[in-house]
């Protein structure tokens, strides 16, 4: 297994949609091959159309927002005292999460194809409220599957959600998080696949979706890029790219342009949810050894007993909380291009701590994942190797868990 | 030896009818109940399709999971469902079983080692809901090499290109899905209009038995009869959870049904 240069990742599946051979695929019902293949056929074609990618930049520049801000977090490294800790900010786009290129494309997309509804999960609430924010930019009507438990604790969300003018469909069925709404989502699409177009919101599912979404979150490696060679001239010696690993829609996005430097000049370090230190549950397939399964049309590793029953993930943090994870990052693994780790709920929310002690941050609990991997490695880095922290959620959403986990005085702004 | 799929839909041609195919999920309420289900339904279902329950169906409607979830909450395991095969097949040999639900299970369990379970518990079929073709050539494949059918989903979103390769490749019986729909969704396109897109599966080669399911109930069975075979899921589904609620017997009142559903056919 390897990964092929300048060649862009999500098009290295081969035929039937497989990285590697063996991640990825189309295992969906018959009902979706015909509108997957349509997607497909559309999306191969207007990725190349000049058009088309202005158009995309036009709204990425003037409604999302570009470039989010890179910034070097000088207080944090000189707490920490050893490599520089740098952060791309990209809970500066529009609503707040990377979600929104995403969403954004794939209302496009329905345009294009003239649809006139549109449908998402989402665990954090993010990828919903990105969505119900380009279907009301863009005139599509808007249908939101949730999680009953996620709506209880990202509230915030889906207020958002509701105010733009979705309708947010709460799914008591299984654990009640991110893994029911997106196979919700999914049954909805099965019987209404002529009319609406369906929006999956994070590079999961069949690799059509796993694709666009893939193509749409690199505008944050493409600004990445730009940013680094402005600061430092070049690309640096020594770079380590941190980010949380949920889905893996952000992460893949943060490193997608540096996929074929070295590892060693530009390490990618994935920090999937470690659920609670007390806990056996969690949300971290590629750290825990988990075995390749299939889930929501996708072959990847994912959290399963024996017999293939998906388990119930634990994580202080909803956008994590996926007993799966991306084919991208499946093949990142596997060869051996990205390492994975953990941080717990615990770790996640000391990381928020220190962060909002001494910058001008406020991670959501997705990227604290990251923080706190980072804040430890650096450590042991000298001053010349650059860490930087994808920022990829704000942690608005998190009021009433920060409030309940770590007092009042960590919500109020700083 | 002909597959006793076969077999059942020559006898059904013979009298004239058109075969009825029952859906339940093996372990609802518990592994004894399923297979006394089974075993009291087989006297008027000509097929008995037995869902391998999944806790992310991607494919099935409220009643359904309903019933999945109840019995992998009631302990059903991958093994216990061959065994309710094999002693389901002790005093009902000739009763085709077909297995149905998520590659995951068989992808878990290995390929070659479910296909030999299924052997040598008298599994005659098999559905997998998200392996569709071509995806499904090789195990498909494989099945023929152990006599199980592999029946091929078609959908009314199928091109006719497509439909034409599936059947070329498909053994002997494929399953029509009557609508967009998950499973046990209301009947939103007429009678007629199923029949229509049946008919037109049914020219590319007549020889394939055709079986339509799909939001088919004691209601809708019946004008949809000249089809080769009709499956009823949901609603079977849907009364062994009624029957529970009001403390009833599900196996008595399942039973009722079942030969309700037969009679519409005769």
């Amino acid at each position: 297994m390897k990964i092929k240069k300048k060649i862009p990742l999500i098009d290295q599946a081969n035929k039937l949609g497989f990285w590697g051979g063996k991640f990825g695929g189309n295992y969906v019902p018959e009902t979706l091959k015909k509108p997957i293949e349509d997607l497909e056929t559309q999306f191969n074609k207007l990725k190349k159309d000049k058009k088309f990618i202005a158009e995309r930049d036009k709204y990425f520049k003037n409604w999302v927002g570009t470039p989010t801000r890179f910034i070097k977090l000088e207080n944090l490294t000189n707490h920490v005292g050893g490599a520089q800790i740098w952060s791309k900010v990209v809970s500066d786009a529009n609503g707040g999460a990377h979600k929104i290129y995403n969403a954004t494309v794939h209302c496009l997309l329905a345009k294009r194809s003239g649809k006139k509804f549109i449908i998402g999960d989402t665990g954090a609430g993010y990828a919903g409220k990105m969505l119900s924010m380009a279907a009301k930019k863009f005139g599509l009507k808007c249908k939101i599957f949730m999680g009953a438990k996620d709506i209880a604790r990202q509230q915030p969300n889906v207020k958002a959600m509701k105010k733009n003018g979705a309708e947010v469909v709460p799914v008591y069925s299984g654990s009640q998080t991110l893994v029911d709404a997106v196979s919700e989502c999914m049954r909805f699409w099965v019987a209404n696949c002529d009319t609406t177009a369906m929006c999956v919101g994070s590079t999961v599912g069949p690799a059509v979706f796993v694709r666009i979404c893939g193509w749409s979150t690199s505008q944050i490696s493409r600004e990445l890029k730009i940013q680094l060679i402005e600061e430092f001239g070049s690309i640096p010696k020594k770079l380590k790219l941190y980010n949380c690993v949920g889905g893996g829609s952000s992460s893949f996005g943060f490193w997608n342009e540096f996929m074929d430097y070295d590892k060693k000049q530009c390490e990618f370090i994935g920090v999937e949810a470690g659920g609670p230190a007390k806990s056996k549950k969690h949300a971290a397939p590629l750290t825990y050894g988990s075995k390749i399964g299939i889930l929501h049309g996708a072959a990847q590793y994912v959290n399963q007993n024996s017999d293939g029953q998906i388990e119930e993930t634990e994580s202080i943090s909803a956008g994590l909380d996926y007993p799966g994870i991306s084919p991208l990052h499946c093949f990142l693994k596997d060869t051996k291009r990205a390492r994975y780790t953990a941080a717990s709920d615990e770790d996640a929310l000391s990381a928020y701590k220190t962060v909002t002690k001494f910058e001008k941050l406020r991670p959501s609990l997705e990227p604290s994942h990251a923080f706190s991997v980072a804040i430890k490695e650096a450590k042991k880095l000298n001053k010349d190797t650059i860490v930087v922290v994808n920022s990829c959620g704000d942690a608005y959403k998190d009021r009433e868990i920060l409030k309940k986990r770590l007092g009042k005085k960590y919500v109020e702004p700083n | 030896m002909l597959n006793p799929i076969s077999l059942v839909f020559k006898k059904a041609k013979k009298e004239n009818r058109a075969a009825l195919l029952t859906y339940t999920v093996a372990g609802d309420s518990s592994k004894k109940q399923s297979l006394d289900i089974l075993k009291s339904i087989s006297k008027d279902a000509d097929i008995l399709e037995l869902g391998v329950p999944h806790n992310t169906p991607v494919a099935d409607g409220s009643q359904i999971q309903t019933s999945a979830y109840r019995a992998i909450k009631n302990g059903i395991r991958m093994n216990d469902i061959f065994k309710i095969v094999k002693n389901f097949k002790k005093s009902n040999k000739d009763k085709p079983i077909i297995l149905m639900g998520y590659f995951n299970m068989i992808f878990q369990y290995g390929e070659n080692k479910f296909l030999n379970k299924c052997n040598s518990s008298g599994v005659n079929g098999l559905i997998v809901v998200d392996l569709p073709w071509p995806e499904n050539k090789i195990f498909a494949k494989k099945c023929k090499k152990k006599s199980i059918y592999f029946i091929q989903l078609l959908s009314p979103t199928t091109t006719t290109r497509r439909l034409k390769k599936i059947i070329r490749d498909s053994h002997p019986m494929n399953y029509f899905i009557s609508m967009l729909s998950t499973t046990g969704g209301k009947l939103k396109v007429s009678p007629n209009d199923i029949l229509k897109n049946y008919t037109k599966i049914k020219k590319i080669d007549p020889k394939k038995e055709i079986v339509i399911g799909f939001g088919i109930t004691e209601k809708t069975i019946g004008k949809l009869k000249s089809a080769d075979g009709l499956v009823v899921g949901s609603a079977i589904c849907k009364e062994i959870s009624r029957s529970l609620k009001h403390r009833q017997n599900p196996v008595t009142n399942v039973s009722k049904l079942v030969k309700k559903l037969k009679n519409k056919l005769l």
